[in-house]
C-alpha cells in the first residue's frame, strides 16, 4: 500500500487568457457571497469537457466531477446538460453568451482535455454570462497522470469556487479519518485517506490496535494520530510517503493523546495523563524536548493552534464540565470562551482564523458549533444523537465531524455543513467511519 | 520539564499483559463471560487459562468471586461505598497472590467526547489504583490504561447499559510481581 503525492504542474495559460482583460466589464463581475441569508444556488453550466486527443470518457467524467464538487457546496446548481443550447466546439471557440443567458445560466465552464499515454493535460476557463466575457484570471491549465484525473477535476472546480466566491479553495484536499467495523463491543478500527468527496480511499494501518484521532501536518505530509499499538495509548507520527510510523513523547505510566501539530509543522501539542491527571504538553519534533503547558488537577486536552501559532485554544473542565479555553502559546492558565449552556469541547482553531468550531453536549443532545474566538456570537450548526469532533476545510469555510447513531446498532458516519448550518450532508464511505481530519489544500 | 524513560523492563512485560487483556475486545463480562472475545487474535485469554473458579488462587475466582470491576456515576471518578468493598477484596487478593501484576483499564461511557472520555477513563483507573495502593498492593504490580469510550460491554444507549460501562477493571496477569 503506497501513499504517493503527483506531481501536478499548474500553469496560467498566460497569452491566451490575459488579452481578454482588454474589453472591460460594463457591470462589476458575477459573484456570490457567502454569508449568513438564505442563497439561493448560482446556475451554472459545465458542458462535457472538450476532447483535443484520446481523452474518451474523461471529456465527461471530469465534467461530472466539477459539477459534483461545485453543486456539493449548496453554493451553485448545475443546470441540466439536455438544455444548454450551444454546444462548446472547441476550447477556443467563441462563446455565444445568448444561448447560455436564455437558460439562465450565469456561468459558463469551458474545459478540454487531451491524453497521451499515461499524461493528460486538462485546460479551463471560466465564462461571466451577463457581462459576456471571460472572468479575470479564471483560466488554467493542468497536465498530470491519467490516475490524477480526479484531482484535475477538483482544481478546475477549486478555480471556479474562488473565482465566484472570492474565497480560497477547498475541493483538492484530502481527509484522514478512522474506518471503523465490527459490532460496537469489539470495534475495529483503522486509518484511512480519501478524498474530501470520498474517492480515492486508501487504508494507512490494520485493524489489529485501537487508532483514534488523526491529524493532518500543516504541509499534508505526516500524521498526527493516537494508537493503542504497543498495548497502551501513545501519540504516534506517521510519514505518508513511506507509512513509517514513529511513537512519540514515549514516558511509562502516562498516556499521551489528543496531538496536533503546529502551525509550522515543527512541534506537537497534546495531551498527557499521568496519575490520572491529564495536562497539554508540546513537544518539539526535532529535538523531541517537552514542556508542559498547563499544570492543574482537572484535565486539560484537546489542543488546537491558532492559525498565526500565537495561541492554543483547550477544553478544561475545571469549573464541572468541560469548557474552552484560549491560552498563550507558551502556556499558562488561559481565560475561559465558552459561557453557552451544557458541555462545550473539542475546539478547533479556523484556519481563517475567525472562528472556533465545537462540540456541544447539551440536555442529552450533542451538537456542533463555531464561535468568534473571544467566545461571543455562538451558532450551532447541527444537532444528533452524537456529533463530535469538528475539522475544517482548507478555507475555513465547511466543517466535517463524526455522527454516530444511538443504540447497539449504533453507527459512526461523516458530515459536512458549512458555517452557516447548511448544506449538511454524509460523505461517502465504504463502511463505518470516525474522526475525520482534512489536509490542507494540495499542491 | 524532560523525560526520562525508566522501568523499561516493567513496562515491557506489562505492555505484553495489555495485549492480552480479555476487556479489549468486549468480553470480559463481570461473570469472565459473555461478550464476542476472541476476534483479537493471540492474545485473547480463553476461559480455560482462567483456571478453577472454586480455587481461591485462580483468575476465575478473582474475576467472578471477589469481583474484578467497581462502577461509577456520570462524569465521576469517586470509588463508591460498594465499590471499596470490591477493592478491598482485591487488595486482600493480590496480597495473597504475590505471583500477579494488575492492570486497571478505565472506561466511560459514551456519552461524551472521545478525547474527554479517555482522560475520564484515566481518572478511573488512577482512582482504583489509588484505593489498592492504600490496601498496601504495591505500585509496582500496577498500571493503568485508559480506553474511554472504546470499548463499552453494554452497547444500548441508555443508562441501564451506560451504567456498566463506566467502570473500571482489574485485569490479572501473570509473573509481572516483581
Amino acid at each position: 500500500m503506497t501513499f504517493t503525492r503527483r506531481s501536478f504542474a499548474t500553469t496560467l495559460l498566460a497569452g491566451a487568457v490575459m488579452v481578454p482583460a482588454m474589453v472591460r466589464a460594463q457591470n462589476s463581475p458575477t459573484r456570490i457571497r457567502i454569508g449568513t441569508g438564505v442563497i439561493e444556488p448560482m446556475p451554472i453550466a459545465v458542458p462535457a469537457f472538450v476532447d483535443e486527443g484520446g481523452a474518451g470518457d474523461l471529456a465527461r467524467n471530469l465534467a461530472q466531477v466539477v459539477t459534483s464538487d461545485l453543486d456539493g457546496t449548496g453554493l451553485f446548481r448545475t443546470i441540466n446538460r439536455d438544455a444548454y443550447i450551444s454546444r462548446i466546439q472547441g476550447f477556443d471557440g467563441a462563446i455565444a453568451y445568448e444561448d447560455w443567458r436564455v437558460i439562465k445560466s450565469e456561468v459558463l465552464v469551458v474545459g478540454a482535455v487531451s491524453a497521451a499515454g499515461d499524461r493528460i493535460t486538462v485546460k479551463v476557463r471560466a465564462y461571466d454570462i451577463a457581462n459576456g466575457q471571460q472572468f479575470e484570471g479564471a483560466a488554467m491549465q493542468f497536465a498530470g497522470t491519467k490516475a490524477g484525473w480526479r484531482r484535475m477535476a477538483h482544481k478546475v472546480a477549486d478555480l471556479v469556487y474562488s473565482t465566484l466566491t472570492g474565497e480560497g479553495p477547498y475541493f483538492d484536499s484530502r481527509v484522514v479519518y478512522v474506518a471503523e467495523s465490527g459490532p460496537k463491543n469489539a470495534r475495529l478500527k483503522r486509518l484511512a485517506v480519501m478524498d474530501y468527496d470520498g474517492a480515492n480511499v486508501q487504508y494507512l494501518t490494520d485493524s489489529s490496535s485501537i487508532v483514534l484521532a488523526p491529524r493532518f501536518s500543516p504541509s499534508g505530509d505526516r500524521l498526527l494520530y493516537t494508537s493503542y499499538e504497543t498495548g497502551f495509548p501513545r501519540i504516534t507520527l506517521l510519514n505518508l510517503a513511506n507509512l513509517k510510523r514513529q511513537t512519540l513523547a514515549e514516558q511509562p505510566g502516562t498516556m499521551t493523546f489528543a496531538p496536533r501539530f503546529s502551525p509550522d509543522g515543527g512541534s506537537v501539542v497534546f495531551s498527557l495523563e499521568r496519575g490520572g491527571n491529564t495536562d497539554i504538553y508540546k513537544m518539539s519534533l526535532s529535538s523531541g524536548q517537552t514542556q508542559q503547558l498547563t499544570n492543574a488537577p482537572s484535565i486539560e486536552t484537546a489542543p488546537s493552534y491558532s492559525p498565526d501559532g500565537s495561541k492554543i485554544c483547550f477544553e478544561s473542565d475545571r469549573t464541572g464540565g468541560s469548557q474552552i479555553y484560549v491560552m498563550s502559546a507558551s502556556g499558562g492558565e488561559g481565560q475561559r470562551i465558552s459561557d453557552g449552556a451544557g458541555r462545550n469541547s473539542t475546539p478547533v482553531w479556523s484556519p481563517r482564523g475567525d472562528l472556533i468550531a465545537f462540540t456541544k453536549q447539551n440536555a442529552g443532545r450533542f451538537h456542533i458549533g463555531v464561535m468568534r474566538t473571544d467566545g461571543s456570537e455562538e451558532r450551532l450548526l447541527t444537532a444528533s444523537f452524537l456529533d463530535e469532533g469538528p475539522t475544517w476545510s482548507p478555507n475555513g469555510r465547511v466543517i466535517m465531524f463524526t455522527r454516530e447513531t444511538e443504540g447497539g446498532g449504533g453507527q459512526a458516519s461523516l458530515w459536512s455543513v458549512d458555517t452557516f448550518g447548511r448544506n449538511l450532508k454524509q460523505i461517502p464511505t465504504e463502511g463505518a467511519a470516525s474522526d475525520p481530519a482534512w489536509s490542507p489544500l494540495l499542491p | 520539564m524532560s523525560f526520562t524513560p525508566k522501568a523499561l523492563l516493567l513496562v515491557a512485560s506489562l505492555g505484553l499483559a495489555a495485549c492480552q487483556n480479555p476487556d479489549r475486545y468486549g468480553a470480559g463480562g463481570a461473570d469472565g463471560m459473555g461478550g464476542t472475545g476472541g476476534t483479537g487474535g493471540t492474545g485473547y485469554i480463553d476461559t480455560n487459562g482462567l483456571g478453577d473458579p472454586n480455587d481461591p488462587r485462580s483468575i476465575a475466582y478473582f474475576n467472578q468471586t471477589v469481583g474484578d470491576r467497581v462502577l461509577f456515576a456520570v462524569d465521576q471518578n469517586t470509588v463508591s461505598d460498594q465499590g471499596r468493598q470490591v477493592l478491598n477484596g482485591q487488595a486482600n487478593w493480590l496480597n495473597q497472590n504475590p505471583g500477579y501484576a494488575i492492570i486497571i483499564e478505565g472506561h466511560a461511557d459514551e456519552q461524551g467526547t472521545r478525547e474527554y472520555n479517555l482522560a475520564l477513563g484515566a481518572r478511573r483507573a488512577a482512582s482504583v489504583q489509588q484505593y489498592l495502593l492504600s490496601q498496601g498492593v504495591a505500585g509496582s504490580r500496577m498500571r493503568t490504561i485508559s480506553y474511554g469510550k472504546e470499548r463499552p460491554i453494554e452497547v444500548c444507549s441508555t443508562e441501564s447499559c451506560y451504567s456498566k460501562n463506566r467502570r473500571a477493571v482489574t485485569v490479572l496477569s501473570v509473573g509481572a510481581g516483581s
